[in-house]
Formats: C-alpha cells, sequence, structure tokens
C-alpha cells in the first residue's frame, strides 16, 4: 500500500478552501481584508478606550470568580491582621479575599480598576479628537451620539463597580447616590426607595448593583461599541487632507496584514501600560477604609475622576433651597441643581451639539475630510471652553486635597472654583479664538511670502532683511512669486521641510511614509521636486 | 423691721441735736480722730486678709517648674502673658490647659509660634525634651489640667483591629483613612499622623490641640487610646503598601491625575510610535 503524501505547506490553503465550500465566506471576507483605514496617530486613541474594555472584561472575570455579591454580615478572618475580627458585609469580606487571600487577585482587582479609569480617560481624549477635527459631522452623528452615551454608560459602570467592594470609600459613594437620587422633585423618594428596596442603604443593594456591573451595563457596552464600530465601518473612517485625498475616496492602508497587526500591537501596548499601572501602583486600598458604616466617612472621599465633576458642582453650588407652600410645604434642596440638572444639561448639549452646529452654519453637507482646530475658530474655542468647564468642576470636586496639599484655605479654593467656573470658560473661549486665527495668520504668511531662510542679508544702504523661500514658482508677481491659495493644510515653515537640508520626513512623530509612493500623512507638505531657487549669496557679489 | 426703723430714727435724730451743743474745736478734733480711727482699721484689715506682695510672685513651685518658669518667661510670654493668663487678641490663657498640651505643642515644634496664622504648624521643636518637661510642669502646677501617662511607648498593649475601628469612627473624617491629613475651613487643617509620636498622639487626644476635639477618657478610655495609637503607629505607617506605590494615599484623585499622566501620556507616545511605523 503506497503512503499518502501530507503536503504540510498546502494545509492552509485547502482548509480554507475547505471552508469556503461550505460557507462562502471568501468574498465578504476579501472586501473586510482589503479594507483601507487612513493612519494617524490621533485615529488610534478610541482604540485605547476599545483595548482597555478588552482588558475590563477580561479582568472583571476573574473579578467574579472570587466576588460575593451579598450584605450579610460576617466576621473577617482573612490574613490582614488590622481588620481581623471586625464586623462585615461578605461583599467586603470577599473584596479583602480577593485582595490578600487568592493568588494574583489585588493586580487583577488593581488592573481592574486602572484599566477603569483609563476606559473613561480614553473615551474623553478620543471625544476631544473627534470633536477638535470635526470628525463628528454628516454623516458622522449617529456615531458621535453613540459616542456619547458610551461616556455616560461608562460612568454608570464605573459609579456600580465602585460600590461594589463595600469598603468606606463605596459606601459614602453610594450615599451621596441616594442623597442625589432623593432631591429629584416628585419622584425622587419612590426612585430612591426602589432601588435601594426601601431605606438607605438596605439588603439587596450590592446583589443588584452587582446584577447591573456585570450583566445588564457591559452588555450595554458590548452593544453601544458593536454599533459604533459597525458605523465606523459601514460609513468609513474621516481622513485628514492632502494630496489624492478627497472627500469621496479613503488613503491608507489595509486592514490586513499591516493595519491588523499594528492594532494587535496596539492590543499588546495597552494590556501592557494596564498591567504596569496595576503592578506598580496601589489604587483604591479598600483594606484602609474599612468596612462602610453610616458614620464612618473619611476626608478625601472622592469619586473616581470621571465623575469628579459632579462632587465639584456640588461643592461650589451655594446653599439655595427653594420652598414651595404647597400643602404641607415642598422642597427643592439645593443639591438637585448640580448633580440632576447639570449632567443632563451637559447630556443634552453634548449628544447635540452636531445639530446644533450644522443649523447654525447651515450646512447640510456630507464631510469626509477633517479639519484643522485652527481652521474652525469658533468650533475649537467652544472646546476650549467646554474644557474648562470641565476642568474647573473636576479641580473643586478635589478641593480640600488641593486645599490641604498646596496649604490654600478651603473656603477660597471653593470661592475660586465658582468665580472660575464663570470667568475662565469665557477666557478660554477668548484666549482659543486669538491662537487660532494667529496660527493661520501665520500659515497664511508662509504662502504668501515664504519660509524664513534664516540668512539675513544686509542691504547696501545698511538695512537688514530675511530671506525668505517663495513656495510657488513666479508669476510675474511684485515680490517675484505667485501666491498660494490658503486651503487648510499643513504648510512647511522650514527650510529641511523643503528638502533643502536633506531628508526630514524620517522620525518618531511622524510616519516614515516614503513622499512619491504612499500619499502623504498629515504633518508632511506634498514634497515635490526641488523648485528652481535664486541663489542664496551674500548680496553683494552681484551687484 | 418696725423696731429697727424706730432705733433708726432716733440715731438720726441724736446725731442732728448733739453738734449744736458742742464747740467748733471739739467737734474738728472728734471728726480727725474718727477719721484717723477708720483708715486704721480699713488698712489693718487689708494688711490681714490681703496677700502678702511676696505670696503673689512666687507660688510654691518644684525646681523642675521654676525652671519652666524661667523659660515661659523668656520666649512664651509675649502672647501668653504673665503667668500664663493669656493676653488679648494674642495667645490664651494656659491655666488648666494641663501639661499634655504643653508636651503636645511645644515638642511638635508648634510652639513657639512662627507668625500667627489660621493654624500652627509642625516644626523641628525649640526645646530640648528636658526643657519641654520643664515647662509643662510650670503650667501642670499654674492650673492642673490633663497629663499624659508616663513612658515613650504608649501602645504596646494595643490592639490594631479594635484601634482601627476607633481610628475610623473618630479620626478619619479629618486626618483621612491613610492618617495623611486633610483640610478644614478657612485655612485650618488636620495634619498628618506620621512624624508624630505617640505620646504626641495621646497628648493630642488629651488636649484637643487647636482645632481637635478633645478625647477625654470618658471619651475614649486609655486602652482605647493605646489601640489607636497602635494602628496608627503600626498599620498606617509601618505598612508595606500592598499593591504598589500608593501615590500619596490621597485618595481617587491623584489616581485620576495618575491616568493621565502616566496611562494616556504613555500611550499616546505609543500611538505616535505605531503610526509612525509604515
Amino acid at each position: 500500500m503506497k503512503r499518502r503524501k501530507f503536503d504540510l505547506a498546502a494545509t492552509p490553503g485547502k482548509a480554507a478552501v475547505g471552508v469556503d465550500d461550505r460557507f462562502q465566506v471568501a468574498t465578504p471576507l476579501r472586501k473586510l481584508l482589503n479594507k483601507v483605514f487612513p493612519d494617524h496617530w490621533s485615529f488610534l486613541l478610541g482604540e485605547i478606550a476599545l483595548f482597555s474594555f478588552v482588558v475590563l472584561l477580561l479582568t472583571g472575570v476573574f473579578l467574579t470568580l472570587f466576588y460575593e455579591p451579598a450584605m450579610t454580615e460576617v466576621v473577617y478572618d482573612g490574613s490582614y491582621a488590622p481588620l481581623q475580627g471586625t464586623p462585615m458585609s461578605a461583599a467586603y469580606a470577599s473584596s479583602l479575599d480577593l485582595s490578600f487571600d487568592v493568588r494574583g487577585g489585588l493586580v487583577m482587582r488593581q488592573m481592574h480598576h486602572w484599566a477603569a479609569l483609563l476606559f473613561m480617560a480614553a473615551i474623553v481624549v478620543h471625544m476631544l479628537r473627534v470633536f477638535f477635527t470635526g470628525a463628528f459631522r454628516k454623516p458622522r452623528e449617529t456615531n458621535w451620539i453613540i459616542g456619547s452615551l458610551l461616556f455616560w454608560v461608562g460612568f454608570l459602570a464605573g459609579f456600580t463597580g465602585y460600590g461594589l467592594p463595600d469598603d468606606g470609600l463605596s459606601g459614602t459613594g453610594l450615599r451621596i447616590a441616594s442623597a442625589i437620587m432623593l432631591s429629584i422633585p416628585v419622584i425622587g423618594s419612590w426612585v430612591t426607595s426602589s432601588i435601594f428596596g426601601g431605606e438607605f442603604p438596605g439588603v439587596m443593594i450590592i446583589s443588584r448593583m452587582f446584577i447591573a456591573h456585570v450583566l445588564l451595563i457591559p452588555g450595554l457596552l458590548v452593544a453601544l461599541i458593536s454599533v459604533h464600530l459597525g458605523l465606523v465601518f459601514k460609513q468609513k473612517h474621516t481622513q485628514w487632507p492632502g494630496p489624492g485625498r478627497t472627500n469621496g475616496n479613503v488613503v491608507g492602508e489595509r486592514m490586513f496584514p499591516r493595519y491588523a497587526l499594528k492594532q494587535g500591537g496596539f492590543f499588546m501596548v495597552v494590556f501592557g501600560v494596564i498591567a504596569l499601572m496595576g503592578g506598580l501602583f496601589q489604587i483604591n486600598p479598600i483594606w484602609l477604609f474599612g468596612p462602610y458604616e453610616a458614620w464612618v466617612v473619611s476626608a478625601a472621599s472622592q469619586p473616581d475622576w470621571y465623575v469628579m465633576f459632579l462632587d465639584g458642582s456640588t461643592r461650589l453650588m451655594p446653599a439655595w433651597e427653594i420652598n414651595i407652600p404647597l400643602g404641607d410645604g415642598y422642597v427643592i434642596p439645593p443639591l438637585f441643581w448640580p448633580t440632576v440638572v447639570l449632567p443632563g444639561i451637559l447630556v443634552g448639549l453634548s449628544t447635540m451639539y452636531p445639530f446644533l452646529e450644522a443649523r447654525h452654519l447651515k450646512d447640510r453637507k456630507s464631510h469626509n475630510l477633517l479639519q484643522r482646530p485652527r481652521d474652525v475658530p469658533a468650533r475649537t474655542a467652544v472646546g476650549a471652553m467646554a474644557v474648562a468647564f470641565y476642568l474647573v468642576l473636576t479641580l473643586s470636586g478635589a478641593n480640600d486635597v488641593i486645599a490641604d496639599k498646596f496649604q490654600i484655605s478651603l473656603n477660597a479654593m471653593t470661592w475660586a472654583g465658582r468665580i472660575g467656573l464663570l470667568l475662565v470658560p469665557p477666557i478660554a473661549y477668548y484666549v482659543t479664538y486669538r491662537l487660532c486665527l494667529g496660527l493661520q495668520q501665520h500659515d497664511r504668511e508662509v504662502l504668501a511670502h515664504g519660509v524664513e531662510t534664516g540668512i539675513i542679508r544686509r542691504l547696501p544702504d545698511g538695512r537688514f532683511v530675511e530671506v525668505h523661500q517663495p513656495l510657488s514658482a513666479s508669476n510675474g508677481h511684485a515680490d517675484g512669486h505667485g501666491e498660494l491659495e490658503y486651503v487648510g493644510w499643513v504648510v512647511p515653515k522650514k527650510m529641511n521641510r523643503l528638502g533643502a537640508l536633506g531628508p526630514a520626513i524620517r522620525g518618531f512623530f511622524y510616519p516614515i511614509e516614503k513622499p512619491v509612493e504612499a500619499p502623504v500623512s498629515p504633518g508632511h507638505p506634498p514634497v515635490e521636486a526641488r523648485p528652481e531657487r535664486e541663489e542664496i549669496g551674500s548680496g553683494e557679489s552681484r551687484r | 423691721m418696725t423696731s429697727d426703723n424706730d432705733r433708726r430714727r432716733g440715731l438720726l435724730a441724736r446725731l442732728r441735736e448733739r453738734p449744736a451743743a458742742r464747740s467748733r474745736g471739739r467737734r474738728r478734733l472728734g471728726a480727725a480722730v474718727r477719721l484717723i480711727a477708720a483708715l486704721m482699721l480699713a488698712g489693718g484689715a487689708y494688711t490681714v486678709f490681703a496677700p502678702g506682695a511676696q505670696a503673689q510672685d512666687n507660688p510654691q513651685l518644684t525646681g523642675a517648674a521654676a525652671e519652666g518658669k524661667a523659660l515661659f518667661d523668656v520666649s512664651c510670654v509675649t502672647c501668653h502673658g504673665r503667668n500664663a493668663q493669656g493676653v488679648e487678641g494674642r495667645g490664651p490663657s494656659l491655666i488648666g490647659v494641663g501639661a499634655a498640651s504643653v508636651e503636645f505643642q511645644v515638642s511638635s515644634g508648634r510652639m513657639p509660634l512662627a507668625r500667627q496664622e489660621a493654624q500652627a504648624h509642625r516644626k523641628p521643636p525649640v526645646f530640648t525634651d528636658e526643657q519641654t518637661r520643664q515647662l509643662a510642669q510650670y503650667i501642670q502646677e499654674l492650673g492642673g489640667g490633663p497629663v499624659v501617662p508616663g513612658g515613650d511607648d504608649l501602645h504596646e498593649d494595643g490592639n490594631v483591629a479594635a484601634g482601627g475601628e476607633l481610628f475610623r469612627i473618630n479620626c478619619s473624617q479629618c486626618h483621612a483613612f491613610g492618617g495623611g491629613g486633610g483640610a478644614l475651613s478657612s485655612g485650618k487643617f488636620a495634619p498628618s499622623l506620621h512624624p508624630a509620636t505617640d505620646r504626641q498622639i495621646y497628648a493630642a487626644m488629651l488636649s484637643g490641640p487647636q482645632n481637635m476635639p478633645v478625647f477625654g477618657d470618658n471619651q475614649l478610655r486609655p486602652e482605647q487610646k493605646a489601640d489607636i495609637i497602635a494602628y496608627i503607629q503600626e498599620t498606617l505607617k509601618h505598612n508595606q503598601d500592598q499593591g504598589g506605590f500608593n501615590l500619596g494615599r490621597y485618595g481617587p484623585s491623584t489616581e485620576g491625575l495618575a491616568i493621565f499622566l502616566i496611562g494616556i501620556v504613555a500611550l499616546v507616545f505609543a500611538s505616535l510610535w505605531i503610526a509612525g511605523k509604515s
């Protein structure tokens, strides 16, 4: 009997043929693998959020294996001596066991928490990129709305997770959340008692938050993220303007192999950074906060950074209580305005911004090319204003820590926050607007007069002038060169960008694309053949 | 009642009648004699009842207290006044604050005060331990007050777990969960507990310095105080931080700072690097 030959090299191909025979996936897969993505570092910010979400899912599953979502009282007998013999909830005891008695539990818990902070931070940074470059414009308004919702759902995910360990910090946060719910007029007390199953804290809030935190909210996040990515596929990614790039095409790299490989590598980097932070930096030492007791509130009890702006708005809010003399009297507590009304307005404004801007500019067109922030000064300035507003509130959320560590009066911090909240955003608007105009002006100046060469020429009458290298050929203009139109894209401002001083394209911050072969990435001017230039000399010899 | 009134009326009547019967010279002489007698009576009574000038300046001080008084009269008298009675608008009276208060304020360098401000800061102490004891003895002998028990190690019998619970209930509101301190209103603050010695913590609980409430032996029994000191000294100070660098134990605010300064910065650089590799 002849032995059958086994050709190892042909196996993958055969297997692929076998799969395609059965499922007919070759055509759609080819389309997918050949999909082109534009390449720019700022397009990777959203991926940080995506990848940290993956890390959140992985570490979160590990934590659920050991966490016990119950408020039954137990007496701690684990290996952390300073809490031995202390009565506490089963949830807190299992969180302590996770930290001290489960192998690798503490690093997993810390990675989970750092990944959560990173997830929210990356969402915000990604959102800023999308905002300042105008990537939210038609046809991508839906994705902007989904992105904003992802922030708020992530906010909920973070808050419910913050509440699970049932240490002093999470209980204090939960107490504040219940107070916020209670402050809602008319429905407040019903909302609170239905969520807590009666009076705070009740006996079921931990198990309810647990199911929200591990099933409902992650499910919602996965759904929103899938639609978010699906829409990016369907609507195609935006790109920076540049040679060969139009509103109707996408210039970049194919999904496979390079883009996929780079993304895989980037995932490893994100995972690595989270793992390093989880191993090197302590986060939320629950064992120091102790079990939650209603009478224990530590100083410096703050929420995680993405909730801190609400803490700040509460601290800045004057104690304006509204008494409505209806029936037995009705009170709207001051807490209602900074913690319910303000986030409500922020959600509305942030999700509706694309429509507001389009309406204001009467812009009905589809835009696939990005804009540089300086070219839309009003939007950039509005964004700066929003960032300033958020920053003042966030800093005010930590104003007791700042006051203590920098030895400033806490009262002064509160008033600085109140005044700053009103003054800093308009100042940020004005300064940003002027900066944008100034940057534009400089670009226009280079287009009109050329690049500064650094060569100073002394004229016969004794004056000194700097020699400028014009960017366009002469067309009989008074200066001896033509004027270039402003198109809202990078203008070369150094001689080596013109190829005058050897290759300037290599480098850490910019793609090492070869200009002739591949379209130019942002940050790069189109490099053409060296233009004919007059010789630059001392000026004396030719006269 | 009525008989008194009658007698007084009779006396007044006699006084009104008599002078007319005497000569002017005798009246003057009699007045002078009565005046001198009254003055001598008043002066004599004063000399008998008033404390002597010597006794006022030198209460019965022990040797250490006398040394303390000498130090006090050089370094503290400006604000706390003669005999530690306080100076309005400058320094409070120290009568009755006890040796515990002096020990806390002087051994932690808070007194003598560098300047008048919201609250005194810890600084290197000006006085030696010996001098501090003398000052404390002086104030103690002036008006009594709480005293820290002897010995440098006041937590050897302390139960760390019980102390932790007491610390979280009584101390963490101001000194924060890690004992790093926290802000109070108008520039006042709860200081960090990390440089504090056993005796200073004990003295602070007894005397309630500055904005701290007094935790007398009725509120926290001496063994509970030992528990708290044990928790501070053995858990908060000598704890190897599980899970890495503790970011100053300032709670979530420094964690938020870290995720941007370390996490986001590192990953933005990574994305620049990856996007650059085409």
